[in-house]
């Protein structure tokens, strides 16, 4: 009898340790620090960037391209007549820094950025509630050419800076939104209408359709923009803050966006400050951003 | 005999935590054989304890921890297809057939109960091999996990063929707690 009250009040206890060796596992480990990822597909959002850097050793090539506007009707094919580009590479050098060059045919710009992310977002041991990537860049312009320069025109004319903040916080696995402070800083401006100093702010984000489709918006709101008679004045065209919709659509590789914007241009210089077009005018422009990735170092 | 009660409680208590064994040493790593390129990944975070009196055993493997050659398949294979948000881990949990502490050669167990995959729990038969040596515990195992049973989808736009299943190789070292 007693044998049997022994069995009775043991018997829990292995019971207990069948139970729960999973749960042990758990109270065993310790707290991790778990980071977002994928925040968004690709580097850029729909012009301009995003907080999404290469990882180490991986290289992007990028094809961008902007048609004409919708606008021109059939004589212009809706703007299939005319086409921008512009061709990039952007490689990790860390999984933290990318550097990326370009050349783009509007205005035929050179450009280069260096993006650093500082913070990235993550819960568990340690708790951030954004991302944060830094950009700077510089652009410089080969038109004019030499022979056309206007008198007084110097070659650090051609030059341009960016400074960003992409500010950046994945809410859902579906939705990310992303705020971009920009300053931009050209060399030569019109001084009568334009300040060499300007600064503006985006707003954008990503919605996931499926897992291999997503919707972007991208909005830059210049906080201080010349003002249009005076730009007339001087014989240039109006000017409008930069808006886009895409469709961002991930293959194996390749992420392809198909973009509709009211610039033609695709640098932060003349996208953010120099765009033309008004949107809520016709003055839509149909594009595609194309990257294919290669891992050029293998990460074992 | 109360005395003796009290006593054999108290031994039964003590070898209850002493006949169990955790991971040392993990590693957990995949083989897919696709038609474009091989995809194969290693995990070293994983953990595991066993319990040689009842001779259960469990398995917690982060999916996140699973590294890849090429960093945009690893996010693809988070993102896309093991959606690791949602599911971070994979358990196993269940019991060692035919295993026997006290025997020093290689043993050949079959682990039955249940896989935990993307949120999705099948009862399986998973074949290995234990040998004790020097107090540790030693398991390797080598299984075939169909993709399709755990719900784990492939976008219809991914151009690239992805093998239907993957053959899973688990070593781990286990030491008293």
């Amino acid at each position: 009898m007693k044998k049997i009250i022994l069995l009775f009040i043991l018997l829990p206890f292995f019971a207990n340790a069948q139970e729960d060796l999973l749960g042990e596992l758990e109270k065993e480990k310790t707290k991790e620090t778990d980071y977002t990822f994928a925040t968004f597909k690709g580097t850029r959002l729909v012009n301009g960037h995003t907080i999404e850097t290469k990882n180490a050793g991986s290289l992007e090539f990028i094809f961008q391209h902007r048609f004409g506007a919708l606008d021109g009707g059939l004589y212009e094919m809706f703007g299939l007549d005319e086409a921008y580009v512009r061709l990039g590479l952007d490689y990790g050098i860390t999984d933290n820094l990318s550097v990326s060059i370009g050349r783009n045919s509007a205005d035929k710009i050179m450009d280069g950025y260096l993006k650093y992310k500082i913070l990235k977002q993550s819960s568990g041991e340690k708790n951030m509630p954004f991302s944060i990537t830094a950009l700077g860049g510089a652009a410089y312009s080969i038109s004019p050419k030499k022979d056309d320069e206007p008198e007084g025109f110097k070659s650090v004319d051609r030059l341009a800076y960016t400074g960003q903040l992409l500010i950046a916080r994945k809410i859902t696995s579906n939705l990310s939104l992303q705020l971009m402070p920009t300053f931009i800083h050209k060399n030569a401006v019109n001084k009568f209408a334009e300040k060499n100093d300007q600064i503006a702010i985006g707003f954008g984000g990503r919605l996931k359709v499926t897992k291999s489709v997503a919707l972007t918006t991208e909005y830059y709101y210049r906080l201080d923009p010349p003002d249009n008679d005076l730009l007339a004045s001087v014989g240039d065209e109006k000017r409008y803050n930069a808006l886009g919709f895409g469709i961002d659509i991930e293959t194996g590789g390749h992420v392809f966006q198909l973009v509709l914007t009211n610039t033609s241009s695709l640098t932060e210089r003349t996208v953010i400050t120099e765009t033309n077009g008004d949107f809520f005018g016709g003055d839509i422009h149909l594009g595609f951003n194309v990257t294919r990735t290669f891992q050029l170092k293998k990460n074992k | 005999m109360k005395k003796l009660l009290i006593l054999s409680l108290i031994f039964a208590c003590l070898s209850a935590h002493a006949q169990k064994y955790v991971s040392e040493k993990s590693f957990v790593s995949f083989f897919s054989d696709a038609l474009l390129e091989d995809i194969t990944a290693d995990n070293k975070k994983a953990s595991s304890i066993i319990n040689t009196a009842t001779n259960d055993i469990a398995f917690s493997i982060p999916i996140k921890e699973f590294q890849f050659a090429k960093s945009l398949m690893q996010e693809h294979f988070n993102e896309k297809y093991m959606e690791s948000d949602k599911y971070p881990k994979s358990t196993f949990q269940g019991k060692l057939n035919g295993f026997d502490m006290k025997s020093t050669s290689v043993q050949n167990v079959k682990a039955t109960g249940k896989l935990t995959i993307h949120g999705v729990t099948k009862d399986v038969e998973i074949p290995g091999t234990i040998e004790v040596k020097d107090s540790k515990i030693y398991v390797k195992s080598k299984f075939i996990v169909k993709v399709a049973d755990y719900k784990v989808e492939i976008p219809t736009v991914v151009f690239q063929n992805i093998a239907e299943q993957v053959e899973v190789t688990v070593d781990f070292v286990y030491k008293p707690q």
